[in-house]
Protein backbone atom coordinates (compact mmCIF):
# COMPACT_ATOMS: atom_id res chain seq x y z
CA UNK A 1 0.00 0.00 0.00
CA UNK A 2 1.20 3.57 -0.80
CA UNK A 3 1.68 5.47 1.97
CA UNK A 4 1.36 9.71 2.20
CA UNK A 5 3.87 11.57 4.22
CA UNK A 6 4.62 8.76 6.21
CA UNK A 7 0.62 8.65 7.46
CA UNK A 8 -1.12 4.99 6.55
CA UNK A 9 -4.09 5.17 3.77
CA UNK A 10 -6.06 3.67 6.21
CA UNK A 11 -5.52 6.51 8.99
CA UNK A 12 -5.96 9.22 6.38
CA UNK A 13 -9.28 7.74 4.99
CA UNK A 14 -11.12 6.69 7.97
CA UNK A 15 -9.97 10.28 9.30
CA UNK A 16 -11.75 11.53 6.89
CA UNK A 17 -14.48 9.33 6.99
CA UNK A 18 -14.70 10.83 10.66
CA UNK A 19 -14.54 14.10 9.06
CA UNK A 20 -16.88 13.55 6.71
CA UNK A 21 -20.10 12.34 9.55
CA UNK A 22 -18.79 15.49 11.59
CA UNK A 23 -19.21 17.46 8.84
CA UNK A 24 -22.64 16.13 8.00
CA UNK A 25 -24.03 17.40 11.22
CA UNK A 26 -22.67 20.59 10.69
CA UNK A 27 -24.12 21.06 7.61
CA UNK A 28 -27.54 19.97 8.80
CA UNK A 29 -27.62 21.87 11.86
CA UNK A 30 -25.92 25.30 9.69
CA UNK A 31 -28.53 25.00 7.60
CA UNK A 32 -31.37 24.96 10.05
CA UNK A 33 -29.73 28.32 11.49
CA UNK A 34 -29.19 29.86 8.02
CA UNK A 35 -33.39 29.43 7.57
CA UNK A 36 -33.94 30.59 10.41
CA UNK A 37 -31.68 33.45 10.98
CA UNK A 38 -32.65 34.77 7.31
CA UNK A 39 -36.51 34.50 7.87
CA UNK A 40 -36.79 35.26 11.47
CA UNK A 41 -33.59 37.99 11.84
CA UNK A 42 -32.78 35.33 15.56
CA UNK A 43 -29.52 33.79 16.03
CA UNK A 44 -31.03 30.80 17.47
CA UNK A 45 -28.70 29.63 20.15
CA UNK A 46 -31.42 27.17 21.05
CA UNK A 47 -30.54 25.06 18.39
CA UNK A 48 -27.52 22.68 20.24
CA UNK A 49 -30.29 22.13 22.93
CA UNK A 50 -33.09 21.20 20.38
CA UNK A 51 -30.74 19.17 18.40
CA UNK A 52 -30.07 17.09 21.95
CA UNK A 53 -34.03 16.78 22.38
CA UNK A 54 -34.24 15.51 19.17
CA UNK A 55 -31.92 12.61 20.46
CA UNK A 56 -33.46 12.11 24.00
CA UNK A 57 -36.71 12.12 21.99
CA UNK A 58 -35.46 9.02 20.00
CA UNK A 59 -34.63 7.69 23.25
CA UNK A 60 -37.38 8.09 24.89
CA UNK A 61 -39.73 6.69 22.06
CA UNK A 62 -37.66 3.73 22.45
CA UNK A 63 -37.61 2.63 26.25
CA UNK A 64 -40.45 4.05 27.11
CA UNK A 65 -43.25 3.27 23.94
CA UNK A 66 -41.21 0.83 22.31
CA UNK A 67 -40.71 3.07 18.97
CA UNK A 68 -37.52 1.98 16.99
CA UNK A 69 -34.87 4.28 15.24
CA UNK A 70 -37.19 4.04 11.41
CA UNK A 71 -39.88 5.94 13.21
CA UNK A 72 -38.01 8.14 15.38
CA UNK A 73 -36.37 9.30 12.42
CA UNK A 74 -39.78 10.88 11.01
CA UNK A 75 -41.70 11.40 14.57
CA UNK A 76 -38.37 12.91 16.85
CA UNK A 77 -37.90 15.67 14.56
CA UNK A 78 -42.28 16.61 14.27
CA UNK A 79 -42.44 16.47 17.85
CA UNK A 80 -39.14 18.97 18.24
CA UNK A 81 -40.77 21.12 15.20
CA UNK A 82 -43.94 21.57 17.12
CA UNK A 83 -42.15 22.28 20.48
CA UNK A 84 -40.56 24.81 18.20
CA UNK A 85 -43.20 26.43 17.34
CA UNK A 86 -44.93 26.49 20.88
CA UNK A 87 -41.46 28.90 21.62
CA UNK A 88 -41.61 30.70 18.43
CA UNK A 89 -45.32 31.60 19.38
CA UNK A 90 -45.05 32.28 22.99
CA UNK A 91 -41.73 33.69 22.89
CA UNK A 92 -39.89 34.55 19.72
CA UNK A 93 -42.69 36.39 17.78
CA UNK A 94 -42.24 39.19 20.23
CA UNK A 95 -39.08 40.32 19.63
CA UNK A 96 -38.86 40.61 15.59
CA UNK A 97 -38.83 44.04 16.42
CA UNK A 98 -35.70 44.57 18.46
CA UNK A 99 -31.91 43.82 17.87
CA UNK A 100 -30.51 40.75 16.93
CA UNK A 101 -29.04 40.20 20.29
CA UNK A 102 -32.42 40.66 22.45
CA UNK A 103 -33.06 36.85 20.64
CA UNK A 104 -29.62 35.27 20.86
CA UNK A 105 -30.12 35.99 24.73
CA UNK A 106 -33.29 34.57 24.75
CA UNK A 107 -32.69 31.45 23.18
CA UNK A 108 -29.32 31.16 24.82
CA UNK A 109 -31.46 31.03 27.98
CA UNK A 110 -33.66 28.79 26.54
CA UNK A 111 -30.84 26.52 25.71
CA UNK A 112 -29.74 26.60 29.43
CA UNK A 113 -33.32 25.63 30.88
CA UNK A 114 -33.63 22.87 28.51
CA UNK A 115 -30.56 21.08 28.95
CA UNK A 116 -30.71 22.24 32.54
CA UNK A 117 -33.92 19.56 32.36
CA UNK A 118 -32.66 17.01 30.65
CA UNK A 119 -29.36 16.93 33.01
CA UNK A 120 -31.82 17.29 36.30
CA UNK A 121 -33.44 14.17 35.05
CA UNK A 122 -31.66 11.89 33.04
CA UNK A 123 -27.68 12.36 34.43
CA UNK A 124 -24.96 13.43 32.15
CA UNK A 125 -23.21 10.32 31.89
CA UNK A 126 -25.24 9.05 28.56
CA UNK A 127 -27.61 6.89 27.68
CA UNK A 128 -27.13 4.12 24.91
CA UNK A 129 -28.89 3.91 21.58
CA UNK A 130 -28.66 0.85 19.22
CA UNK A 131 -27.61 0.90 15.73
CA UNK A 132 -30.68 -0.60 14.07
CA UNK A 133 -30.14 -3.69 13.28
CA UNK A 134 -30.43 -3.26 9.16
CA UNK A 135 -27.17 -0.89 9.20
CA UNK A 136 -25.11 -2.95 11.94
CA UNK A 137 -21.99 -3.90 10.53
CA UNK A 138 -20.02 -2.60 7.65
CA UNK A 139 -18.47 -3.24 4.53
CA UNK A 140 -14.78 -4.67 4.09
CA UNK A 141 -13.78 -2.25 1.08
CA UNK A 142 -10.62 -3.57 1.01
CA UNK A 143 -8.36 -0.26 2.34
CA UNK A 144 -10.83 0.30 5.09
CA UNK A 145 -13.96 -0.78 6.92
CA UNK A 146 -16.87 1.29 6.13
CA UNK A 147 -19.57 0.92 9.06
CA UNK A 148 -22.86 0.63 7.55
CA UNK A 149 -24.19 3.46 10.37
CA UNK A 150 -21.63 6.34 9.48
CA UNK A 151 -22.72 5.84 5.46
CA UNK A 152 -26.26 6.18 6.25
CA UNK A 153 -24.91 9.31 7.70
CA UNK A 154 -23.64 10.62 5.26
CA UNK A 155 -26.07 9.63 2.84
CA UNK A 156 -29.30 11.00 4.89
CA UNK A 157 -27.63 13.95 5.63
CA UNK A 158 -26.78 15.08 2.32
CA UNK A 159 -30.25 14.18 1.14
CA UNK A 160 -31.15 16.04 3.89
CA UNK A 161 -29.73 19.20 2.85
CA UNK A 162 -30.24 18.75 -0.64
CA UNK A 163 -33.78 18.94 -0.55
CA UNK A 164 -34.01 21.55 1.87
CA UNK A 165 -31.80 23.95 -0.58
CA UNK A 166 -34.33 22.28 -3.64
CA UNK A 167 -37.29 23.12 -1.71
CA UNK A 168 -36.10 27.01 -0.55
CA UNK A 169 -34.43 27.92 -3.78
CA UNK A 170 -36.67 26.21 -6.82
CA UNK A 171 -40.15 26.09 -5.77
CA UNK A 172 -42.46 28.76 -5.09
CA UNK A 173 -42.86 27.78 -1.47
CA UNK A 174 -38.97 28.84 -1.29
CA UNK A 175 -40.01 31.78 -3.27
CA UNK A 176 -42.61 32.98 -0.71
CA UNK A 177 -39.64 32.23 2.12
CA UNK A 178 -37.03 33.62 0.04
CA UNK A 179 -38.67 37.00 -0.59
CA UNK A 180 -40.79 37.18 2.59
CA UNK A 181 -36.53 37.27 3.83
CA UNK A 182 -35.75 40.00 1.87
CA UNK A 183 -38.76 42.33 2.59
CA UNK A 184 -41.35 40.94 5.03
CA UNK A 185 -43.23 44.11 5.01
CA UNK A 186 -44.34 43.80 0.88
CA UNK A 187 -44.96 39.60 0.83
CA UNK A 188 -47.83 40.57 3.50
CA UNK A 189 -49.26 43.16 1.61
CA UNK A 190 -49.33 40.57 -1.30
CA UNK A 191 -51.93 38.85 0.90
CA UNK A 192 -49.54 36.32 1.86
CA UNK A 193 -49.75 35.17 5.57
CA UNK A 194 -46.31 36.28 6.55
CA UNK A 195 -46.21 34.59 10.26
CA UNK A 196 -47.69 31.68 9.56
CA UNK A 197 -44.34 31.37 6.81
CA UNK A 198 -42.23 32.68 9.47
CA UNK A 199 -44.05 30.24 12.26
CA UNK A 200 -43.16 27.30 9.87
CA UNK A 201 -39.97 28.26 9.31
CA UNK A 202 -38.81 27.83 12.57
CA UNK A 203 -40.62 24.84 13.25
CA UNK A 204 -39.03 23.32 9.73
CA UNK A 205 -35.33 24.56 11.05
CA UNK A 206 -35.90 23.31 14.45
CA UNK A 207 -37.18 20.15 13.17
CA UNK A 208 -33.72 19.87 11.06
CA UNK A 209 -32.09 19.91 14.40
CA UNK A 210 -33.70 17.26 15.77
CA UNK A 211 -33.41 15.27 12.70
CA UNK A 212 -29.59 15.53 13.29
CA UNK A 213 -29.95 14.58 16.60
CA UNK A 214 -32.12 11.31 16.00
CA UNK A 215 -28.79 10.87 13.48
CA UNK A 216 -26.54 11.40 16.35
CA UNK A 217 -27.87 9.45 18.76
CA UNK A 218 -26.74 5.13 17.86
CA UNK A 219 -23.41 7.45 17.32
CA UNK A 220 -22.55 9.72 20.46
CA UNK A 221 -24.14 8.64 23.19
CA UNK A 222 -27.49 10.57 24.20
CA UNK A 223 -26.23 13.33 26.62
CA UNK A 224 -27.49 16.72 28.24
CA UNK A 225 -24.44 18.26 26.69
CA UNK A 226 -24.04 16.73 23.11
CA UNK A 227 -25.66 20.15 22.04
CA UNK A 228 -23.67 22.48 23.60
CA UNK A 229 -20.23 20.86 23.12
CA UNK A 230 -21.54 21.26 18.99
CA UNK A 231 -23.46 24.24 18.88
CA UNK A 232 -20.11 26.59 19.22
CA UNK A 233 -18.43 24.68 16.50
CA UNK A 234 -21.84 24.85 14.03
CA UNK A 235 -21.58 29.01 15.32
CA UNK A 236 -18.44 28.95 13.47
CA UNK A 237 -19.18 27.28 10.66
CA UNK A 238 -22.36 29.76 10.21
CA UNK A 239 -19.55 32.55 10.40
CA UNK A 240 -17.04 31.08 8.05
CA UNK A 241 -19.98 30.37 5.09
CA UNK A 242 -21.85 33.27 5.88
CA UNK A 243 -24.95 33.84 7.57
CA UNK A 244 -27.27 34.78 4.06
CA UNK A 245 -26.44 31.47 2.03
CA UNK A 246 -28.23 28.61 1.85
CA UNK A 247 -25.83 26.42 -0.60
CA UNK A 248 -23.13 28.45 1.24
CA UNK A 249 -24.32 26.61 5.02
CA UNK A 250 -24.56 23.12 3.69
CA UNK A 251 -20.84 23.50 1.29
CA UNK A 252 -19.25 25.16 4.39
CA UNK A 253 -20.21 22.17 6.96
CA UNK A 254 -19.28 19.15 4.95
CA UNK A 255 -15.75 21.20 3.82
CA UNK A 256 -15.09 22.13 7.45
CA UNK A 257 -16.13 18.49 8.74
CA UNK A 258 -13.12 17.31 5.90
CA UNK A 259 -10.47 20.10 7.00
CA UNK A 260 -10.81 18.42 10.71
CA UNK A 261 -10.13 15.15 9.69
CA UNK A 262 -7.45 16.07 7.72
CA UNK A 263 -5.93 18.06 11.03
CA UNK A 264 -6.58 15.08 12.51
CA UNK A 265 -3.84 12.99 10.44
CA UNK A 266 -1.49 15.43 10.18
CA UNK A 267 -1.54 17.36 13.10
CA UNK A 268 -3.55 16.22 15.60
CA UNK A 269 -2.91 18.95 17.96
CA UNK A 270 -4.44 21.67 16.07
CA UNK A 271 -7.67 19.75 15.33
CA UNK A 272 -9.53 21.30 18.48
CA UNK A 273 -9.23 24.65 16.97
CA UNK A 274 -8.63 24.53 13.25
CA UNK A 275 -11.92 25.79 12.83
CA UNK A 276 -11.77 28.42 14.97
CA UNK A 277 -8.50 29.46 13.47
CA UNK A 278 -10.28 29.71 9.59
CA UNK A 279 -12.94 31.37 11.31
CA UNK A 280 -10.48 34.64 12.46
CA UNK A 281 -9.18 33.71 9.03
CA UNK A 282 -12.29 34.53 6.90
CA UNK A 283 -13.43 36.83 9.66
CA UNK A 284 -10.14 39.10 8.79
CA UNK A 285 -10.58 38.67 4.66
CA UNK A 286 -14.23 38.39 3.87
CA UNK A 287 -15.57 39.36 7.39
CA UNK A 288 -19.89 38.59 5.67
CA UNK A 289 -18.27 34.99 5.24
CA UNK A 290 -17.38 32.71 2.08
CA UNK A 291 -20.72 32.56 0.27
CA UNK A 292 -22.43 35.77 2.32
CA UNK A 293 -23.76 38.76 0.66
CA UNK A 294 -22.18 42.27 1.82
CA UNK A 295 -25.03 44.64 3.30
CA UNK B 1 -68.37 66.32 -3.49
CA UNK B 2 -71.95 64.94 -3.12
CA UNK B 3 -73.43 61.99 -1.45
CA UNK B 4 -74.06 60.35 -4.22
CA UNK B 5 -70.77 60.45 -5.39
CA UNK B 6 -69.46 59.08 -2.04
CA UNK B 7 -72.08 56.03 -1.81
CA UNK B 8 -70.81 54.56 -5.14
CA UNK B 9 -66.97 55.25 -4.67
CA UNK B 10 -64.84 52.27 -5.02
CA UNK B 11 -62.34 53.40 -1.92
CA UNK B 12 -63.54 56.21 0.29
CA UNK B 13 -60.81 57.40 2.13
CA UNK B 14 -62.31 59.38 5.58
CA UNK B 15 -60.03 61.40 8.12
CA UNK B 16 -57.30 58.93 7.27
CA UNK B 17 -54.12 59.51 9.81
CA UNK B 18 -50.92 58.22 9.71
CA UNK B 19 -48.50 57.95 11.71
CA UNK B 20 -44.23 56.90 10.56
CA UNK B 21 -42.75 55.57 13.29
CA UNK B 22 -43.30 58.94 15.98
CA UNK B 23 -43.95 61.42 13.61
CA UNK B 24 -47.27 62.18 12.05
CA UNK B 25 -47.00 62.38 8.44
CA UNK B 26 -51.22 62.14 7.41
CA UNK B 27 -53.49 64.93 8.86
CA UNK B 28 -56.94 64.07 8.04
CA UNK B 29 -56.72 62.88 3.90
CA UNK B 30 -60.31 62.58 2.48
CA UNK B 31 -60.84 61.33 -1.04
CA UNK B 32 -62.90 59.38 -3.02
CA UNK B 33 -62.28 57.21 -6.23
CA UNK B 34 -64.83 55.65 -8.26
CA UNK B 35 -65.09 52.65 -9.95
CA UNK B 36 -62.79 51.97 -13.38
CA UNK B 37 -61.41 55.74 -12.61
CA UNK B 38 -57.90 56.58 -12.65
CA UNK B 39 -56.70 59.42 -10.16
CA UNK B 40 -53.53 61.04 -9.33
CA UNK B 41 -52.16 61.99 -6.14
CA UNK B 42 -50.23 65.21 -6.36
CA UNK B 43 -48.26 67.28 -4.57
CA UNK B 44 -44.46 68.21 -3.41
CA UNK B 45 -42.09 65.95 -2.32
CA UNK B 46 -43.07 64.89 1.77
CA UNK B 47 -46.88 66.01 0.84
CA UNK B 48 -48.03 62.57 2.28
CA UNK B 49 -48.22 60.79 -1.11
CA UNK B 50 -46.61 57.82 -0.72
CA UNK B 51 -48.03 57.78 2.95
CA UNK B 52 -51.42 57.89 2.01
CA UNK B 53 -50.82 55.03 -0.48
CA UNK B 54 -49.07 52.77 2.02
CA UNK B 55 -51.59 53.64 4.58
CA UNK B 56 -54.34 52.74 2.38
CA UNK B 57 -52.64 49.08 2.06
CA UNK B 58 -52.09 48.99 6.16
CA UNK B 59 -48.12 49.65 5.82
CA UNK B 60 -47.55 52.49 7.24
CA UNK B 61 -46.93 52.32 10.75
CA UNK B 62 -49.73 52.99 12.27
CA UNK B 63 -53.71 54.82 10.93
CA UNK B 64 -56.65 55.95 12.16
CA UNK B 65 -59.89 57.30 10.28
CA UNK B 66 -62.02 55.42 7.42
CA UNK B 67 -60.79 53.58 4.46
CA UNK B 68 -63.86 51.57 3.01
CA UNK B 69 -63.13 49.26 -0.08
CA UNK B 70 -65.96 48.04 -1.87
CA UNK B 71 -68.07 48.93 0.83
CA UNK B 72 -65.78 47.07 3.66
CA UNK B 73 -63.97 48.86 6.64
CA UNK B 74 -60.69 48.30 6.23
CA UNK B 75 -59.19 50.39 9.50
CA UNK B 76 -58.47 47.06 11.47
CA UNK B 77 -57.17 44.74 9.06
CA UNK B 78 -54.00 43.63 8.49
CA UNK B 79 -52.44 44.16 4.90
CA UNK B 80 -52.97 40.45 4.02
CA UNK B 81 -56.40 40.95 4.64
CA UNK B 82 -56.48 44.10 2.92
CA UNK B 83 -54.57 42.95 -0.37
CA UNK B 84 -57.30 39.84 -0.12
CA UNK B 85 -59.91 42.52 -0.83
CA UNK B 86 -58.78 43.23 -4.43
CA UNK B 87 -55.88 45.98 -3.71
CA UNK B 88 -52.61 45.79 -4.69
CA UNK B 89 -49.47 48.18 -4.53
CA UNK B 90 -46.77 48.81 -6.81
CA UNK B 91 -44.22 50.80 -4.17
CA UNK B 92 -42.32 53.46 -5.10
CA UNK B 93 -38.86 51.39 -4.46
CA UNK B 94 -40.48 48.84 -7.07
CA UNK B 95 -39.79 45.94 -4.17
CA UNK B 96 -38.26 43.57 -6.81
CA UNK B 97 -36.62 40.94 -5.16
CA UNK B 98 -33.59 40.37 -5.78
CA UNK B 99 -33.28 36.70 -5.06
CA UNK B 100 -36.38 35.53 -6.98
CA UNK B 101 -36.26 36.08 -10.80
CA UNK B 102 -38.29 37.48 -13.63
CA UNK B 103 -41.02 34.66 -13.30
CA UNK B 104 -40.58 33.87 -9.88
CA UNK B 105 -40.90 37.79 -8.83
CA UNK B 106 -43.69 37.76 -11.52
CA UNK B 107 -45.95 34.36 -9.42
CA UNK B 108 -44.92 35.84 -6.42
CA UNK B 109 -48.31 37.19 -5.67
CA UNK B 110 -50.89 34.76 -4.80
CA UNK B 111 -53.95 34.62 -6.50
CA UNK B 112 -56.97 36.77 -4.57
CA UNK B 113 -59.84 36.58 -7.28
CA UNK B 114 -60.70 35.62 -10.73
CA UNK B 115 -60.41 37.79 -13.43
CA UNK B 116 -56.31 38.67 -13.09
CA UNK B 117 -54.80 39.17 -16.33
CA UNK B 118 -53.16 35.84 -18.10
CA UNK B 119 -49.75 35.92 -18.77
CA UNK B 120 -49.84 36.15 -22.42
CA UNK B 121 -51.66 39.52 -21.72
CA UNK B 122 -48.79 40.83 -19.34
CA UNK B 123 -45.83 39.78 -21.82
CA UNK B 124 -47.92 41.62 -24.70
CA UNK B 125 -48.39 44.74 -22.40
CA UNK B 126 -44.36 44.17 -21.33
CA UNK B 127 -42.96 42.32 -24.11
CA UNK B 128 -39.10 42.86 -22.50
CA UNK B 129 -40.18 40.88 -19.95
CA UNK B 130 -41.06 37.97 -21.86
CA UNK B 131 -37.18 37.55 -22.78
CA UNK B 132 -36.19 37.93 -19.06
CA UNK B 133 -38.08 35.73 -17.66
CA UNK B 134 -35.08 33.26 -16.22
CA UNK B 135 -33.00 36.89 -15.34
CA UNK B 136 -32.37 37.01 -11.45
CA UNK B 137 -34.34 40.13 -10.31
CA UNK B 138 -30.76 42.44 -9.06
CA UNK B 139 -29.87 42.28 -12.90
CA UNK B 140 -32.85 44.10 -14.21
CA UNK B 141 -32.24 47.89 -15.23
CA UNK B 142 -34.53 50.05 -13.72
CA UNK B 143 -37.47 50.17 -16.24
CA UNK B 144 -37.57 46.59 -16.40
CA UNK B 145 -37.70 46.20 -12.94
CA UNK B 146 -40.62 49.18 -13.07
CA UNK B 147 -42.13 46.99 -15.54
CA UNK B 148 -41.93 44.06 -13.47
CA UNK B 149 -43.56 45.34 -10.24
CA UNK B 150 -46.51 46.76 -12.17
CA UNK B 151 -46.98 43.22 -14.40
CA UNK B 152 -47.09 41.12 -11.01
CA UNK B 153 -50.16 42.78 -9.46
CA UNK B 154 -52.07 42.23 -12.76
CA UNK B 155 -52.58 38.30 -12.80
CA UNK B 156 -53.69 38.63 -9.00
CA UNK B 157 -57.48 39.17 -9.35
CA UNK B 158 -56.90 42.46 -7.67
CA UNK B 159 -58.84 45.72 -9.27
CA UNK B 160 -57.61 48.59 -7.19
CA UNK B 161 -54.16 49.00 -8.47
CA UNK B 162 -51.97 51.95 -6.15
CA UNK B 163 -48.87 53.00 -8.22
CA UNK B 164 -46.20 54.79 -6.17
CA UNK B 165 -44.30 57.56 -8.97
CA UNK B 166 -43.76 54.37 -11.96
CA UNK B 167 -42.25 57.05 -14.08
CA UNK B 168 -39.13 57.98 -11.43
CA UNK B 169 -35.81 58.15 -12.84
CA UNK B 170 -36.57 56.69 -15.91
CA UNK B 171 -36.08 57.25 -19.95
CA UNK B 172 -39.03 59.84 -21.98
CA UNK B 173 -39.67 56.15 -23.88
CA UNK B 174 -40.09 53.89 -21.45
CA UNK B 175 -42.49 56.72 -19.24
CA UNK B 176 -44.07 56.43 -22.73
CA UNK B 177 -44.79 53.20 -22.93
CA UNK B 178 -45.91 52.93 -19.09
CA UNK B 179 -48.55 55.58 -19.95
CA UNK B 180 -49.84 53.51 -22.58
CA UNK B 181 -49.47 50.90 -20.56
CA UNK B 182 -51.60 52.42 -17.95
CA UNK B 183 -54.53 53.03 -20.52
CA UNK B 184 -54.89 50.08 -21.63
CA UNK B 185 -55.28 48.76 -17.70
CA UNK B 186 -57.78 51.51 -17.71
CA UNK B 187 -59.81 49.76 -21.00
CA UNK B 188 -59.35 46.03 -18.79
CA UNK B 189 -61.41 47.77 -16.12
CA UNK B 190 -59.05 48.09 -13.54
CA UNK B 191 -59.62 51.25 -10.84
CA UNK B 192 -55.76 52.87 -10.60
CA UNK B 193 -54.65 55.76 -7.87
CA UNK B 194 -51.59 57.10 -8.90
CA UNK B 195 -48.93 59.02 -7.15
CA UNK B 196 -47.00 61.56 -9.45
CA UNK B 197 -44.34 64.11 -9.52
CA UNK B 198 -44.52 64.62 -13.01
CA UNK B 199 -47.74 66.21 -13.65
CA UNK B 200 -47.47 66.33 -17.59
CA UNK B 201 -47.33 62.33 -17.15
CA UNK B 202 -50.08 62.39 -14.63
CA UNK B 203 -52.97 64.91 -16.69
CA UNK B 204 -51.68 62.63 -20.51
CA UNK B 205 -53.24 59.29 -18.06
CA UNK B 206 -55.49 60.74 -15.87
CA UNK B 207 -59.53 61.41 -14.79
CA UNK B 208 -59.04 63.50 -12.14
CA UNK B 209 -56.35 64.94 -9.79
CA UNK B 210 -56.12 65.31 -5.83
CA UNK B 211 -53.44 67.58 -3.90
CA UNK B 212 -51.99 66.75 -1.16
CA UNK B 213 -50.21 69.14 0.80
CA UNK B 214 -48.97 68.38 4.19
CA UNK B 215 -50.89 65.43 4.88
CA UNK B 216 -53.85 66.79 3.90
CA UNK B 217 -56.11 66.32 0.17
CA UNK B 218 -56.43 70.07 -0.44
CA UNK B 219 -57.89 70.49 -3.54
CA UNK B 220 -59.36 67.92 -6.50
CA UNK B 221 -59.22 69.18 -10.41
CA UNK B 222 -60.71 66.85 -12.94
CA UNK B 223 -58.86 66.46 -15.67
CA UNK B 224 -60.55 68.70 -18.34
CA UNK B 225 -60.48 71.56 -16.03
CA UNK B 226 -56.54 71.31 -15.68
CA UNK B 227 -55.58 74.07 -18.55
CA UNK B 228 -57.63 76.14 -16.30
CA UNK B 229 -56.32 75.35 -13.14
CA UNK B 230 -52.89 75.45 -13.98
CA UNK B 231 -51.82 79.02 -12.08
CA UNK B 232 -53.31 77.70 -8.67
CA UNK B 233 -52.10 73.85 -9.68
CA UNK B 234 -48.09 75.68 -10.15
CA UNK B 235 -48.69 77.59 -6.61
CA UNK B 236 -49.91 74.12 -4.88
CA UNK B 237 -46.75 72.27 -6.42
CA UNK B 238 -44.19 75.19 -6.19
CA UNK B 239 -42.85 74.61 -9.56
Amino acid sequence: MFELLGIPPQALLGQLLLGLINGSFYAVLSLGLAVIFGLLNIINFAHGALYMMGAFVAWMLLNYAGIGYWPALILAPLIVGVFGIVLERLLLSRLYHLDHLYGLLLTFGLALIIQGLFRNYYGISGLPYRIPDALAGGYNLGFMFLPKYRAWVVVASLVVCFGTWFMIEKTRLGAYLRAATENPVLVGAFGVNVPLLIMLTYGFGVALAGFAGVLAAPIYSVNPNMGADLIIVVFAVVVIGGMGSIMGSILTGYFLGLIEGLTRVFYPEGSAVVIFVIMALVLLVKPEGLFGRAT
Amino acid sequence: MSDAQTANALLSVRDLNGWYGESHVLHGVDFDVQEGEVVTLLGRNGAGKTSTLLAIMGILGKRTGAVTYNGAETIAMAPRQIARLGIAICPEERGIFAALNVDENLMLPPRIADGGLDLERIFELFPNLRERRRSQGSKLSGGEQQMLAIARILRTGAHLLLLDEPTEGLAPVIVQQIGRTIAALKKEGFTIVLVEQNFRFAASVADRHYVVDQGRVVDMIPNRELDANMDKLHAYLGV
